[in-house]
């Protein structure tokens, strides 16, 4: 019984979407006050339903009622119960279920928090948002219901798949979620203001604050996303250009270019059309990404079932959005011209490139991760594109956005003046290559890749250069604005990240290794030891456990245990490596397969500086939790600014 | 600079970056597309030999050898028409089974796949869907819709 409660809950919250989307978008229309208010209430509504039926499904897995059939095929009496919840979300129709819910959690957040936004706008926002809820919701319902039934019900479940029972994956899917999905409030608030045909300074100081929320999660979410992949799927890799995890990070560049162009719509009224576009972008390459996910069209990792039916629903609703905003954008842009020039050497010239380096990126990344789809479709060859491919489009143009992200930071609107900060930034450029140097020859003892010694400088010279203004401030004892501040840490964690990256790129060592007990190999100085393997008995699985210990030049360095483990019901091995973490690397152990005579295959890695690339994503998304807490995104009705209002050129380093 | 002479530049510069931009593209395409063959066409001749490409199917029971205690795996890949022997030094995926679906990233030398990587599908009823579409009605009734839940390829 308690299932179709579940049911019909997503039944009721996809009409009382209908009604949020008829409510906001009409009632803004007729600017009826009664259906304005109307809306807000049918979006706490529709949260509430989605959340009853999200607390169904989760309910289903806790007391194991296999007469679910997403329960049966996705859980077992023998999973632990942390992993029961995270098996919510561990397969199609209950990703896609948190996907919904997430909406309806940003929905009800926006009509929560912004209560000064005008009432026609805010009407607006949410019946865009109750559009992409009733899609949604109607893709759930229609194709991937959690709740059908499977009488009889089984005795036992079939187990989450074994990749999936991990603690990061517990939070990897909620985040990347939360930052994907955020992107429709930007792309709601962009279509709003295109029916309106309103979009000024306090337009973009409303949307500013939830985009960078959406796009903290979104970096949070693929920082986890690459962790969980390191230990678990890759072997020790952080990235691998899957099609799945280029679908997350496409938005993701969207996303940056969009919160800097924000800033330019903001502090100076510029750039109006290219932020509403960049906001369809971001809205659209999320769409995409669930899309590729959901219908398999593409091999990957991540790929859920290939159902053509679930395809084609994700791929009209992408078109549906995509044409639709775009429609409305031919219409309307024209009358939302900018108006102002600024100097070659400005903020906004700055702004623009960034924007023009991210948007490329995302771009060719495109290129890359649909290409083999149109080969297929056309009957040229299934191909593959490389790894080499991306990693040369997206270091080309990131590379100069190290350096321009590095000067840009300390550049005015209107027009820039390098007199007084051209000698300070040269200097922190030119230690930063030679300390870039100084690590790569005295740390690792040789030039690594071509790019080494400039990874590490860029990565030096921006961390440099993002905590320059914040201690000038801390020593003049002035205050920090929040904006500012927020801007300077999320740089600081890019160049973490571009150092971590440099380093890892440069000197890590991969060895494969056939041991049995007593056997050495040494990588990178560190001496590994294959001590002793034993079997293991856990919850739901039976293991292979190798002990190896690392010593490096007698003295004692780890102990690791790494473990390769046969799950019972799923037939499905995993592999759990063992990782010696430090703050200048890590060493990381996984086993193989069993060769006979007493070897087992196992593989050796020494990872420099892994460990920046996520610390530097904490940082960004710490950046933006700074940001959005500055003062001016608080606090009620923002007085309108006029659409060629100049005044508001800010003097110092609000991103 | 008038400002015609000033927007020809601009149009020369934004001209000059695009075709850049091309160029760049077309060579770091060219260089990493790998191309997918099935056994059929290896066995055929159409594959050719000395440049990386793919090759995918189902490991044949009964063909992986291994030398003792080495790292080095010989295995044969079959479409169910023809077969291909591939060899490979190194850890192998975890789901690497006989009678899975693969698909080995490599060259070809001397009729012998020279794999550098072999990935594998990571649950027993997801079929990457080049496999699945070359093993279209084949004899072991292995469903090539891909109509199966959650699963994917992993290395």
């Amino acid at each position: 019984m308690i299932p179709e409660i579940g049911t019909l809950a997503l039944l009721i919250a996809l009409v009382l979407a209908v009604l949020q989307s008829v409510f906001g978008l009409v009632g803004a229309h007729r600017n009826d006050a009664v259906w304005m208010r109307a809306t807000s209430s049918s979006t706490v509504a529709v949260f509430l339903f989605v959340l009853l039926a999200f607390l169904v499904l989760a309910y289903g897995f806790v007391v194991h009622d296999y007469s679910i059939e997403y329960v049966a095929h996705n859980s077992n009496n023998e999973l632990p119960l942390i992993y029961r919840i995270a098996a919510v979300w561990g397969a199609h129709e209950g990703s896609l279920l948190l996907w919904v819910l997430i909406l309806s959690t940003w929905a009800l957040l926006v009509s929560r928090l912004s209560k000064g936004l005008p009432d026609v706008f805010r009407a607006r926002v949410l019946g865009t948002l109750g559009l992409v809820g009733v899609g949604f919701l109607a893709f759930t319902t229609l194709t991937s219901s959690p709740f059908t039934r499977l009488l009889p019900a089984p005795l036992d479940g079939a187990d989450l798949n074994p990749i999936l029972q991990d603690p990061a994956l517990a939070a990897h899917p909620p985040m990347l979620y939360m930052g994907y999905v955020g992107t429709s409030v930007a792309f709601a608030f962009a279509v709003a203001a295109m029916l309106s045909g309103r979009m000024d300074a306090s337009w973009s100081r409303w949307t500013r604050p939830w985009t960078v929320a959406a796009w903290m999660c979104l970096t949070l979410g693929i920082s986890l996303g690459s962790w969980w992949a390191y230990y678990v799927l890759g072997w020790g890799g952080w990235w691998f250009w899957d099609p799945v995890e280029n679908a997350s990070f496409m938005p993701w560049l969207a996303s940056t270019a969009l919160i800097h162009s924000l800033a330019v719509t903001e502090k100076r009224g510029l750039f109006r059309n290219w932020t509403l576009l960049l906001a369809i972008f971001a809205f659209s390459l999320s769409l995409l990404g669930t899309f590729l996910v959901r219908s398999g069209v593409l091999v990957s990792v991540h790929s859920f079932a290939a159902d053509p039916s679930r395809g084609l629903f994700v791929l009209g609703l992408l078109l549906f959005f995509i044409v639709g905003s775009l429609t409305l954008y031919a219409i309307r842009a024209p009358s939302l011209q900018s108006e102002g020039g600024f100097a070659p050497v400005s903020r906004e010239s700055f702004l623009l490139l960034n924007n023009a380096l991210l948007v490329a990126a995302a771009g060719l990344i495109l290129l890359g991760t649909l290409w083999p789809l149109v080969m297929d479709s056309f009957n040229l060859g299934k191909i593959s594109v490389g790894p080499p491919y991306f990693n040369t489009v997206f270091l080309v143009p990131t590379l100069p956005l190290v350096a321009l992200v590095g000067v840009g930071m300390h550049s005015t609107w209107k027009r820039a003046s390098y007199a007084s900060k051209g000698r300070p930034l040269a200097l922190m450029a030119i230690i930063g290559l030679v300390l870039g140097a100084l690590v790569a020859f005295v740390c690792y003892g040789r030039y690594g890749l071509p790019l080494t010694i400039i990874g590490f400088g860029g990565g030096f010279f921006l961390m440099a250069s993002a905590l320059w203004q914040p201690l000038a401030r801390l020593v003049r004892r002035q205050a920090q604005p929040r904006a500012a501040l927020g801007m300077a840490v999320a740089h600081f964690g890019i160049g973490l990240f571009v150092i971590g990256v440099s380093g890892v790129a440069s000197y890590k060592i991969e060895k494969d290794v056939s041991m049995g007990p007593g056997d050495t190999a040494t990588i990178a100085g560190y001496t590994f030891r294959f001590e002793s393997s034993k079997d293991v008995v856990g919850p739901n699985y039976l293991a292979r456990e190798a002990q190896v210990a690392i010593t490096r030049d007698g003295a004692p360095v780890a102990a690791l245990t790494t473990q390769k483990r046969q799950f019972k019901i799923q037939n499905n091995p995993t592999t759990h490596a063992g990782i010696d973490v430090a703050w200048n690397r890590d060493l990381f152990v996984a086993l193989g397969d069993e060769l006979g005579a007493g070897k087992w295959s196992l593989r050796l890695q020494y990872k420099p500086l892994v460990r920046y690339i996520w610390l530097g994503g904490v940082f960004c998304a710490l950046g933006g939790l700074i940001a959005i807490l500055d003062r001016r995104y608080r606090g009620g009705i923002v007085e309108p600014v006029h659409p060629t209002d100049t005044e508001t050129a800010a003097a110092t380093g609000e991103g | 600079m008038t400002p015609r002479r000033k927007r020809l530049w601009t149009l020369i510069a934004v001209l000059a970056g695009l075709g850049l931009t091309a160029l760049f593209v077309s060579k770091a395409f060219e260089k990493n597309l790998n191309y997918f063959y099935p056994p059929s066409e290896v066995a055929s001749g159409k594959a050719p030999s000395g440049t990386p490409i793919r090759v995918g199917g189902m490991v044949s029971k009964g063909s992986v050898v291994r030398a003792q205690g080495s790292l080095e795996v010989q295995f044969v890949i079959t479409d169910f028409a023809k077969d291909v022997t591939v060899k490979y030094t190194g850890l192998l995926p975890d789901l690497f089974r006989e009678g899975q679906g693969i698909i080995a990233h490599g060259e070809l030398k001397d009729g012998i796949f020279m794999a550098d990587e072999v990935l594998a599908k990571h649950d027993e009823k997801y079929m990457p869907p080049e496999i699945a579409k070359t093993l279209k009605r084949q004899p072991d009734g292995t469903p090539a819709d891909g109509s199966a839940p959650a699963g994917a390829v992993t290395r």
